[in-house]
């Protein structure tokens, strides 16, 4: 086939409808919030709601836990638009996206500063860690693979490792958002080590196999 | 450079809100464009212009697909550029695996090229052959490789047609040896 005949068949291919720049914006949102759903309710129904949430500190802590989460998906949500579109990696700053991990290892630092040493053992491994350090990355399955399937069908990223990383990022985070819910440990150091161990466990595995899922 | 950016630029953001006279223009202005790219990038690896080509006609569809994935507040340039990029090294990627992993259809094509893979093998069975005696060599080289009767090899060699007969028969074995002592 000739150049000109496949342009003149595009051409008469395309649709009127216009395209607006926030398209694909929206489409990734909610890809990504269909895989909070899912983490949420794997997470209830498997695990099951943590008790005392009547009381302040459990509930504190869950609103400490919900917004490390929330803020590590929605940066990450940010920057995968960004990565979705050729050439658009250059945009990507992936030292933004961890300022959030940042941010909660200097808390811990002051919590644990102001315990006795004592008590640090238990402040960083809690009750759970090994529930935690499983559960994290398995719910994170679910939202990972309808974040890829978003980012398969209307993205078109030219640097799989970093778009990828970003999908195992907003899938982890996504997956300790739901995972709060359930979790039981109330300490800063713990949501430090194991929320952000895990969250950045999710983005490494993304970052592997980013080239062979994102391809197209 | 500016120029060029600034036309393609108000020709794809005029096509994106619905004007399909400007996507028509867009995409020709956009295939010359590819086709000096790619052109210029495959001489340089010694490949075809049909190659050029169809990547072009690749590149014209992906980004027919994909138009959505444009940025109207960003540059138009970069993002031609990454998915030019993309498609090549998807193209050399695909290329350099096609010698492993030959789909069935692609029987015909390899057929075709017999006589390329002729010389290329021949080369390794001389490379065996002056393993041999000279006697077995020669009763091969003539029968087996230029194609003689054994009679005329007989004759040219001065030996009698039986002997021609006996050294071929005894050559191949130990050339099979060599070649299964090899793979072993």
């Amino acid at each position: 086939m000739k150049t000109d005949e496949l342009i003149g068949l595009l051409g008469a291919s395309f649709e009127r409808e216009p395209v607006g720049a926030p398209w694909m914006t929206r489409r990734l949102a909610l890809a990504v919030a269909v895989g909070a759903t899912a983490a949420l309710c794997l997470a209830l129904a498997f695990l099951g709601l943590r008790p005392g949430l009547t009381e302040v500190r459990p509930l504190l802590f869950l609103a400490f836990k919900f917004s490390f989460a929330a803020a590590v998906g929605s940066l990450a949500l940010r920057y995968l638009v960004r990565a979705v579109r050729p050439g658009g990696e250059s945009r990507v700053h992936l030292g933004v996206a961890a300022l959030p991990f940042l941010v909660v290892a200097a808390l811990a630092c002051v919590s644990l500063l102001m315990a006795p040493t004592e008590h640090w053992h238990g402040m960083v491994s809690g009750h759970t860690w090994l529930e935690c350090l499983i559960s994290i990355p398995v719910i994170a399955v679910v939202p990972f693979a309808v974040v890829t399937w978003a980012v398969r069908r209307f993205g078109a990223p030219t640097d799989l490792v970093r778009a990828g990383a970003l999908v195992g990022l907003s899938a982890g985070a996504v997956s300790a958002l739901g995972y709060s819910l359930h979790c039981m440990d109330d300490t800063v150091p713990f949501v430090a080590v194991w929320y952000g161990g895990t969250i950045a466990m999710c983005t490494l595995v993304g970052a592997l196999l980013g080239p062979r899922l994102l391809r197209w | 450079m500016l120029q060029v950016e600034e036309e393609l630029r108000a020709l794809l953001i005029a096509s994106l809100a619905g004007s399909a006279a400007d996507y028509r223009r867009f995409l020709g202005r956009l295939g010359s464009h590819l086709r000096a790219y790619y052109k210029g990038k495959l001489a340089r690896s010694g490949r075809t212009d049909t190659e050029a080509e169809d990547l072009v006609q690749e590149t014209l569809m992906v980004i027919h697909v994909r138009r959505h994935t444009y940025d109207v507040t960003q540059p138009v340039t970069p993002w031609i550029h990454a998915i030019a990029r993309y498609k090549l090294i998807d193209h050399f990627r695909r290329t350099r695996t096609a010698a492993a992993d030959v789909p069935v259809e692609d029987a015909g094509v390899l057929v075709a090229r017999d006589d390329h893979v002729a010389a290329e093998s021949s080369l390794d069975v001389e490379r065996l052959l002056a393993h041999l005696p000279p006697k077995m060599r020669n009763a091969i080289l003539s029968t087996k490789v230029e194609g003689l009767s054994a009679a005329e090899a007989a004759e040219r060699a001065g030996m009698s047609e039986t002997a021609i007969k006996v050294s071929v028969h005894r050559g191949l074995k130990t050339l099979a040896n060599l070649v299964g002592g090899k793979a072993r």
